[in-house]
């Protein structure tokens, strides 16, 4: 026979040693895999070629997390196609990043949160004088 | 008593352990926001003013300004990157 008394205690032990697990696996976010490590990578190189468009106001930062040509005006007829490449690149690797983190964390449906967790963060940590654009669309200097 | 009592526990558990579960299904903004910080930092090269400042040689807080576009990044690994070819700045 089972003492209950004793029973109950030995679940409320069991609940209360999952409280932590529970805790922990929410506190973390993996960005340590390869695959993320390779496009931060990437990225990290393209951004020595991409730094000074976006100084110059020809490439800004979206509200969806990637970049845009903003002002092509600002380059010349022959840099507009590499910029365009450049930007493309980047988006690409933009996407796959926030897919990664997602997936690295075993929650695929994470991605559209991971994204505008970024898009605002892109914004909060670009340089003075960089483009953005503001939540309704249109383009604001910083 | 005893069923009483058991089906207390029975529904307490039924309670609290997916109570338990659900918590790890909410999107852990605080954590996400810390990781794409981490990864902003890198991609950009930016420096915390704060963390990691042991290798400020001269400039105690000059970094971040107006000033320098970029600051000089100390880092051993990479060899030093050099400045971007269109040095012709329009703007001061």
């Amino acid at each position: 026979m089972v003492n209950p008394l004793a029973l109950s205690r030995y679940i409320l032990l069991m609940l209360l040693a999952l409280m932590p697990l529970a805790g922990r696996t929410q506190a973390n976010i993996e960005i340590d895999t390869p695959a993320i490590i390779s496009l931060e990578q990437r990225m990290q190189q393209r951004h020595n070629q991409l730094d000074t468009y976006y100084a110059r106001g020809a490439v800004g930062l979206t509200r969806d997390g990637l970049i845009a040509m903003r002002d092509a005006n600002e380059l010349p007829l022959s840099a507009r196609q590499s910029v365009n490449a450049l930007i493309a690149a980047e988006n690409q690797d933009r996407n796959a990043l926030y897919r990664e983190i997602a997936r690295a964390n075993g929650h695929p449906e994470w991605e559209a949160d991971i994204r505008s967790t970024f898009a605002q963060r892109w914004i909060q940590l670009a340089r003075p004088g960089w483009w953005y654009q503001s939540a309704s669309g249109s383009w604001v200097r910083k | 008593m005893k069923k009483l009592l058991g089906a207390g526990l029975c529904a307490l558990t039924g309670i609290a352990l997916p109570g338990c579960v659900t918590i790890n299904i909410y999107f852990p903004a605080a954590a996400a926001e810390k990781a794409a910080d981490k990864i902003i930092e890198g991609v950009w090269q930016l420096k915390k003013p704060g963390e990691e400042g042991q290798g400020t040689q001269g400039k105690p807080g000059a970094q971040e300004g107006q000033g320098s576009d970029r600051p000089a990044t100390p880092e051993p690994t990479t060899e030093p990157v050099a400045p971007p070819q269109q040095s012709t700045q329009p703007q001061q």
